[in-house]
């Protein structure tokens, strides 16, 4: 690996932004690469144009779809190895259950981030846990920050503050979007989220009422059952849990 | 990759030369998935791991070689293979891992 495409991939992985690494294995060009990220023209010393373009087509798939391995390219062998941002749980709303959503979502090795403008509930001391404390309205925090591997929880029971975080999360990359509040909190909200010109095919990937049904009331509960509802996503099983 | 660059960092910095070896391809059971690694330097320093421990030492030797001749290089363990009996490699299946010297 040569020094410069090194210290790309270190700073790459240090910011946890999207990036993937391309390697021919095996015959005369053996050690060559490719540093692909979205953001960046492709990072490479082969000369040949097109096949740095194959290559990077390749290499945003396999990123996309979370794969690595070894692929025939031009009758080349080249592993393609991909780091994708970490698992991320987004909490809008510094309240409890968002103290114990943080603490699961920890041991279950994700990275938390807790976002709320109100100082008196984000404070260092009840997130000392988290891995991020944002105060800022959430639809300010949560624009460029979504991706594939965020989980989007949103819990601070007012309009004002749920819907903005909504209408960025719900048209965003993230896998999983979810909202506290009752059956007939949640009918209110969807008419709020078509009026504000959310398609109901976007409305309807919003998980709520939120986490699966464990009949859980304090926060701890909740906040499990948040977690196993995360987990469902990321492991395709949600259907069958809601169908349950 | 995430769990060597602290070694990385730490050898470069003390300028020891430094090869990473990559498991690009398993078959069957093997206890580290596709893309773990290992890296090495010439100091005979060692972080991260490819396997469980069954071919490491291997390994170690083929980054020694990687860092003296700045040539890549790609290995393959299998227990069909003769040379996997002798590192033995318990698991049964079947790790190729690419080694490569760290260079400018």
């Amino acid at each position: 690996m040569r020094q410069h495409i090194y210290e790309i991939l270190r700073e790459t992985l240090d910011a946890e932004h999207p990036v993937a690494l391309a390697t021919v294995v095996s015959g005369p060009d053996i050690g060559l690469q490719w540093l692909v990220r979205p953001d960046l023209p492709v990072v490479t010393t082969c000369a040949d144009e097109s096949l740095n373009h194959v290559v990077t087509q390749q290499a945003y798939a396999m990123l996309n779809r979370d794969e690595q391995g070894v692929q025939t390219i031009a009758d080349r062998h080249i592993f393609i190895e991909t780091y994708p941002p970490p698992p991320t749980v987004i909490m809008v709303g510094a309240v409890h259950i968002a103290v114990e959503l943080t603490t699961f979502a920890k041991q279950m090795g994700f990275r938390t981030i807790v976002i709320d403008a109100r100082g008196a509930f984000a404070t260092p001391e009840r997130f000392a846990h988290a891995d991020e404390l944002v105060h800022a309205w959430p639809d300010d925090a949560l624009n460029g920050r979504l991706h594939p591997n965020c989980a989007v929880v949103v819990l601070t029971h007012d309009p004002k503050l749920d819907d903005p975080a909504l209408l960025v999360a719900l048209p965003s990359a993230a896998r999983y979007v979810g909202a506290l509040g009752s059956k007939k909190t949640h009918a209110a909200r969807v008419e709020r989220l078509r009026e504000a010109g959310i398609p109901d095919d976007t409305i309807a990937r919003l998980h709520a009422p939120i986490g699966i049904p464990i009949g859980g009331r304090t926060p701890v509960e909740i906040a499990l059952s948040i977690m196993a509802e995360i987990v469902a996503v990321r492991n395709g099983k949600r259907g069958q849990l809601r169908g349950a | 990759m995430r769990d060597v660059l602290d070694a990385i960092q730490t050898w470069h910095a003390r300028g020891e030369r430094i090869a990473i070896a990559t498991v690009v391809n398993t078959l069957g059971s093997s206890p580290r998935g596709i893309g773990a690694k290992m890296v090495v330097s010439d100091a005979g320093n060692m972080a991260g791991s490819v396997s469980g421990g069954c071919i490491e030492g291997a390994v170690f030797d083929a980054c020694q070689q990687a860092i003296t001749s700045g040539q890549a290089a790609l290995l393959h363990f299998g227990v069909a293979d003769e040379t996997a009996w002798e590192v033995g490699l318990a698991c049964g299946g079947t790790i190729d891992v690419f080694v490569e010297p760290l260079r400018d």
